[in-house]
């Protein structure tokens, strides 16, 4: 714990965009989560690695309370963005995602239109006065998940006829249609081929000038490749959180070490 | 396997493997052609099964299809029917005297003879003819020519029903009614043209004017009631079941509840209405609209049931999709769940109404077999339905019913066929795939 308070530190020059504190998520009687605590800088992408059912997604999905939608599951401790709890009452679940895009695992395009499957956040939150405004947020978000070129000129087609990789960015352009702050993906790319993955990849680095990106990826090649600070999650438990290169050339734990090397996992 | 060499062991146990597969494979090939020998005889007879009820049915009904009429030249008499006693008239003897001048043998002073004449024209005959000069009083003094229904056992005598040689004294119609008839026929005053009166009249106690048109709008009545109280209803129970209710072991009560009543007997909700609606709200009896509300209590389970599967089939990436953009429960119900859901719903509506439509025993039972001669000019006029029509004319003596029975089979029958290929024509449009 020590440790991890001193890298913490180390970070402080840099700004803290989430920080848990003494994280608990149970499902019913499953302790999925014990006693996280991370602080998440803006403007950087943090990778949650981990062996399958360790948490990491479980804890990603703690940031923007998408574990309240499940009935059995049971959020303690504190998560706090920008210095505000968001599981305190009078935070609405709605306008922090709003706050707080999401990506998932497979893409999950509306079966509707191109254009209406990036429009509807901003549309729901009425961030456009008019059609005008709507247009230029659509172009927009889908140039910043360089979709745009691709499909600029079939707006009105339906968003599931695209390819698994366009539908990707698609959902991606969605995420942050609605100006978020924080973008969190699940896995973005594990459904995807390898050059629709280094698509993806190539779109979060740029994504990271604008969010704090936070991923959760099975891939440790990945989790090296696009982020500045990687979280290594076991059991449930927060193991090692660090800059990229050091959990990579020089771990702490031994378990995180086991993990890299293929030897757990 | 201890004591042989593993150079040994592999080909032997390779080979006995092999050997075992190759003869449990002959049996394993037997059960499957037994089975499947078993589907196909299972299909043959279901549909076997089918046509014998189909060519029963057709083959009854047919005759309803068609009515004998006999064309009359009748002049309207203004000593038997004056101008200013509209509508009343001797409409009767106008007819009779029209009749008369085929047989000009005929004494129309003797009142046994005359009726004897008459009794081939239909009942009806003198209030089609009275609705026709009522409409144009001008016709008085004039001859029209008048296109009329024959009554039932002259009609059954034209279509082949009665045998010309069975004995006189077992036969509906005597040997000099035949020779009237045949002669009427010789003149070309006999026609079968497509029966219309099917469906253009109400209910008769006289098959060839009884007709369809009271049970088709009271049917229409109760369905629309049915649908417009147990669809939003229906829709309602479900979305809040499935979407919002906690999962207690109230709600675990209420939907074994829901899939208990979707599995009572009609009879009850029958007995139920007429506790309740007729008993204690006082209700009109026999009315469509109370119909409607009986219909809508044995629908409603089969549309929450229906729209529960159609809502839990909406993949959980498209509601995670909604939530992760900031859509509110509400939002996510309404934009995305349901409409997605909506062809499964709507599907599971027309075949609870399908159903619905062929209920007999609730409309039995709140009064909906009554007999009624005219169609209702709103839910809440006495009328009668599809399903009890066929039972009240399934109840009647007359010949005549027993092929208007069939065709109201079919009428009822085509109906259904008609709503369940809608219900599969919109699975089909509105089918998505993610």
């Amino acid at each position: 714990m020590d440790d991890l308070r001193q890298h913490l530190q180390v970070a402080g020059d840099e700004e803290v965009k989430i920080s848990a504190r003494n994280c608990q998520v149970f499902y019913g009687d499953t302790h999925a989560i014990k006693d996280v605590d991370v602080d998440i800088l803006d403007k950087t992408v943090t990778a949650f690695i981990g062996p399958s059912g360790c948490g990491k997604s479980t804890f990603l999905r703690c940031l923007n309370r998408m574990n309240d939608t499940i009935d059995v599951a049971r959020v303690e401790g504190e998560i706090l963005m920008d210095g505000e709890n968001i599981y305190d009452k009078k935070v609405d679940p709605v306008q922090l995602r709003a706050k707080v895009g999401m990506v998932f695992q497979k893409p999950n395009p509306f079966p509707k239109s191109i254009y209406d499957n990036v429009s509807y956040g901003p549309k729901i939150h009425g961030l456009a006065r008019n059609k005008a405004e709507l247009d230029e947020i659509v172009e927009r978000s889908l140039r910043r998940a360089a979709l745009w070129d691709e499909v600029k000129d079939r707006l009105q087609t339906p968003g599931t006829g695209l390819s698994g990789g366009q539908q990707q960015r698609l959902c991606i352009a969605r995420a942050v249609a609605t100006e978020p702050e924080v973008l969190l993906m699940d896995e973005p790319a594990s459904a995807l081929d390898p050059i629709a993955t280094a698509q993806i990849e190539e779109l979060i680095d740029e994504l990271k000038q604008n969010y704090s990106v936070v991923i959760v990826t099975h891939s440790m090649q990945q989790a090296a490749r696009v982020s500045q600070k990687t979280a290594f999650f076991h059991l449930g438990n927060l193991v090692e959180y660090d800059d990229t290169g050091t959990i990579f050339t020089n771990p702490q734990d031994p378990r995180t070490e086991s993990y890299i090397t293929g030897r757990i996992g | 396997m201890t004591d042989i060499t593993p150079s040994d062991a592999r080909p032997t146990s390779r080979g006995t493997a092999t050997e075992a597969v190759r003869r449990s494979l002959a049996r394993r090939n037997r059960k499957q052609l037994v089975l499947q020998g078993f589907g196909i005889a299972a299909i043959i007879l279901a549909i076997s099964m089918l046509l014998i009820l189909l060519t029963s049915i057709i083959s009854t009904g047919y005759h309803a299809f068609t009515q004998t009429h006999i064309q009359l030249e009748v002049y309207v008499d203004p000593e038997e029917i004056p101008a200013e006693g509209l509508p009343r008239g001797g409409f009767d003897d106008v007819l009779a005297a029209a009749m008369g001048a085929h047989f000009p043998a005929v004494d129309l002073t003797d009142r046994a003879a005359t009726r004897e004449l008459t009794s081939i024209l239909s009942n009806g005959a003198q209030f089609i003819l009275r609705d026709k000069v009522v409409a144009d009083p001008s016709l008085i003094g004039q001859t029209v020519t008048l296109k009329v229904p024959v009554s039932d056992a002259y009609d059954q005598l034209n279509k082949g029903l009665v045998q010309r040689d069975t004995a006189e004294q077992f036969r509906r119609v005597d040997d000099a009614a035949i020779a009237r008839f045949d002669r009427l026929d010789e003149l070309g005053l006999i026609s079968t043209p497509l029966n219309t009166a099917l469906i253009t009249n109400a209910d008769s106690r006289f098959p060839e004017l009884a007709g369809l048109k009271g049970a088709l709008i009271g049917s229409f009545w109760a369905l629309l009631t049915c649908f417009l109280i147990s669809f939003p209803l229906g829709i309602g129970a479900a979305i809040y079941l499935e979407e919002f209710a906690p999962k207690n072991r109230f709600s675990d009560f209420i939907e074994i509840n829901i899939n208990n009543l979707a599995a009572v007997p009609s009879v009850v909700f029958g007995l139920l209405a007429l506790a309740v609606f007729i008993g204690w709200f006082g209700l009109p009896r026999s009315a469509p609209f109370v119909g409607g509300l009986t219909l809508a209590l044995m629908t409603m389970p089969t549309i929450i049931i229906a729209t529960r599967a159609a809502l839990k089939s909406v993949p959980p990436s498209i509601r995670e999709a909604a939530l992760g953009v900031g859509a509110s429960k509400h939002q996510v119900v309404f934009q995305h769940v349901l409409p997605l859901a909506m062809p499964g719903i709507l599907t599971g509506t027309i075949i609870g109404l399908a159903q619905a439509l062929g209920e007999t025993a609730p409309l039995l039972l709140i009064g909906m077999n009554a007999f009624i001669t005219s169609a209702p000019g709103s839910p809440f006029d006495s009328a009668t339905a599809l399903p009890t029509q066929i039972f009240i004319w399934a109840d009647s003596p007359e010949r005549g019913f027993v092929s208007r029975t069939s065709a109201a089979i079919l009428v009822l029958l085509t109906f259904l066929i008609m709503m369940n290929a809608l219900a599969i024509f919109l699975r089909n449009r509105f089918e998505r795939k993610w």
